[in-house]
């Protein structure tokens, strides 16, 4: 076990670079050629680390281009963090490649598993929050800031089931770990909003009890909505629709607390015109103006 | 000690017939299983969505709902070993071959692999190429023409097949009337990236034997010679203009030095 105590005591340097407080948007490649041309004005971009791990062509063209006019946050939905084996490290390799050549100014993952012995299941899965898990999930921290040699954030889950075995709450677990491995919170809105419907959790006292001060980036999103066995309320985290009034609200709330930081809008499903998202990071924009002046953590 | 719930935990997601982990729990005492079901279903139709990004004729010559059936089953039996999904769906031409339900339709196989060919040349290496200028002063010197040999663009690739794959293909881009197309002709593609366009191109059987001939690294010349004793009129001019317009040619050397 080499799970350390201290922040930043791995040799991780410390935070670096970070993503402009502004919005973002997801970088879709439909949209790429119009942002090109009308140079959109927008905080950053946010791409899917995986996405980019091919040899050559079009998306690295691209990509290229948008990183000489943007910043970027590379997010990454295949490390499996939450796995019970150990990091690929040809994954982890492919990653650092990535992070060096475009040099992003966040690098974000899940607290999920993916992957299980050989296979690869592109789902966001659940873990049990015991000790077990916690020592597991720092471990990987530990050895992914060490690789890549930059502070990583981590993403607050979606949910649909919990664990029986599970011995402390998600924020419990999810503050453990920011604390034992330095690494960084990046606040999924839709997250917090569609866990705490699905779980029957508060989503103001959720919000409480994290390390709001180690928050890098914010995320926003669309969730559609199903019935539980017993009629109630289950929300998907589909990013298929438009940003939910009730998420709007928390992400007020939270910007109250925290002052402006980077936000970005999802949308990864049934994906609208650049314009429609646009007046989504608008709105956003909006809200980051009226808590710009709020006195900011650290 | 919590070791081995994700092993459960993934034979559920992929086994219709498996049941539900019990460790799960709800706050109000639902059915886990049907909350379980939420991963179950984005686990198998995310996968089968990249299937459907990566096979888009395909899918258009069975139609979404045989596609999605096919898929489902190729997904549960063969799903990725990498997060990198660009590569997923290199067996799943193999596994059309010996779908039952797709017997009827025996070109499917090789048009599946025409695509995922196109999708690997997509996301080939960026390797410079040699422009006219370089390549005209040594192809001037028909001595040193015997032992040229070239390297081709990691992008290129040849598809032989007994079907009408690149017509059947090239129907489907709106390029090609179907009903001219007679599926059981054989064909022969050429897939090469120019630039940050893949071009799938139908040649003849002596052009992909040639081409076949460079990629095993035989001199150019006895590559055409090979071209010619299939179809002695073959006339490799305008197919050697056409990949150094293209970029398809990274490289020459002649006898062992390099350019």
């Amino acid at each position: 076990m080499t799970s350390s105590i201290l922040p930043h005591a791995t040799g991780v340097p410390d935070h670096g670079p970070t993503l402009p407080k502004q919005v973002g948007l997801g970088l879709k490649t439909q949209h790429i050629q119009q942002i090109l041309n009308e140079k959109t004005d927008i905080g950053f971009f946010e791409v899917h680390a995986e996405n980019y791990m091919v040899a050559g062509g079009p998306f690295h063209h691209y990509l290229t281009q948008i990183r000489q006019r943007y910043a970027l946050s590379i997010h990454g939905v295949g490390l499996s963090i939450g796995s019970e084996q150990a990091i690929d490290e040809n994954h982890l390799n492919r990653l650092a490649e990535l992070l060096d050549r475009y040099q992003p100014q966040a690098f974000s993952e899940h607290l999920a598993w993916s992957s299980h012995d050989e296979n690869f299941y592109n789902d966001l899965l659940p873990i049990p929050y015991d000790q077990a898990t916690l020592a597991r999930v720092c471990e990987h921290i530990d050895r992914i800031q060490e690789r890549l040699q930059r502070r990583m954030l981590l993403e607050t889950p979606s949910t649909y089931v919990e664990f029986c075995q599970s011995s402390m709450s998600e924020t419990d677990f999810i503050s453990t770990v920011i604390k034992r491995t330095g690494c960084g919170l990046l606040l999924d809105v839709n997250n917090v909003y569609v866990s705490c419907v699905n779980h029957h959790w508060d989503a103001q006292q959720y919000i409480d009890e994290l390390p709001l001060e180690a928050v890098g980036e914010i995320h926003l999103a669309g969730f559609a909505e199903d019935h539980d066995s017993l009629g109630e309320r289950l929300l998907i985290d589909a990013h298929g629709t438009p940003i939910d009034n009730a998420v709007w609200t928390l992400y007020g709330d939270v910007l109250a607390r925290t002052g402006a930081l980077p936000t970005l809008i999802e949308r990864d499903n049934d994906i609208p015109s650049l314009a429609v998202l646009l007046a989504e990071a608008q709105q956003a924009q909006g809200l980051l103006a009226q808590h710009s002046l709020v006195p900011e953590h650290a | 000690m919590t070791m081995g719930y994700q092993h459960e935990l993934s034979n559920a997601l992929l086994k219709v017939q498996h049941p539900c982990p019990g460790q799960l729990k709800t706050w109000n005492g639902s059915a886990s299983d049907s909350r379980f079901a939420v991963y179950r279903n984005n686990v198998i139709s995310s996968l089968i969505n990249a299937l459907a990004d990566n096979f888009p004729v395909t899918l258009q010559l069975v139609g979404d709902e045989f596609f999605r059936a096919m898929a489902s089953v190729f997904v549960r039996e063969f799903p990725p070993q990498s997060p990198v999904l660009a590569c997923y769906g290199a067996s799943f031409a193999r596994f059309m071959e010996v779908f039952p339900p797709a017997q009827g339709l025996p070109y499917l196989a090789d048009v599946a692999r025409l695509e995922f060919a196109r999708i690997q040349a997509y996301h080939s290496a960026d390797v410079a190429t040699l422009g006219p200028e370089h390549l005209a002063q040594a192809l001037a010197d028909p001595a040193a023409l015997e032992q040229m040999r070239l390297t081709l663009h990691p992008s290129l690739a040849v598809l032989n097949s007994p079907h009408a794959i690149v017509s059947l293909w090239a129907a489907h881009q709106g390029h090609v009337d179907i009903a001219r197309v007679n599926p059981n002709t054989p064909e022969h593609g050429l897939i090469l990236r120019n630039r940050m366009e893949v071009e799938v191109l139908q040649i003849s059987t002596a052009a992909a034997l040639f081409l076949g001939a460079l990629m095993d690294s035989h001199p150019l010349a006895e590559a055409a010679e090979y071209a010619i004793a299939c179809e002695p009129e073959f006339d490799l001019t305008p197919l050697l203009a056409h990949l150094i317009q293209t970029g398809a040619i990274t490289r020459y050397s002649l006898s062992n030095s390099a350019a």
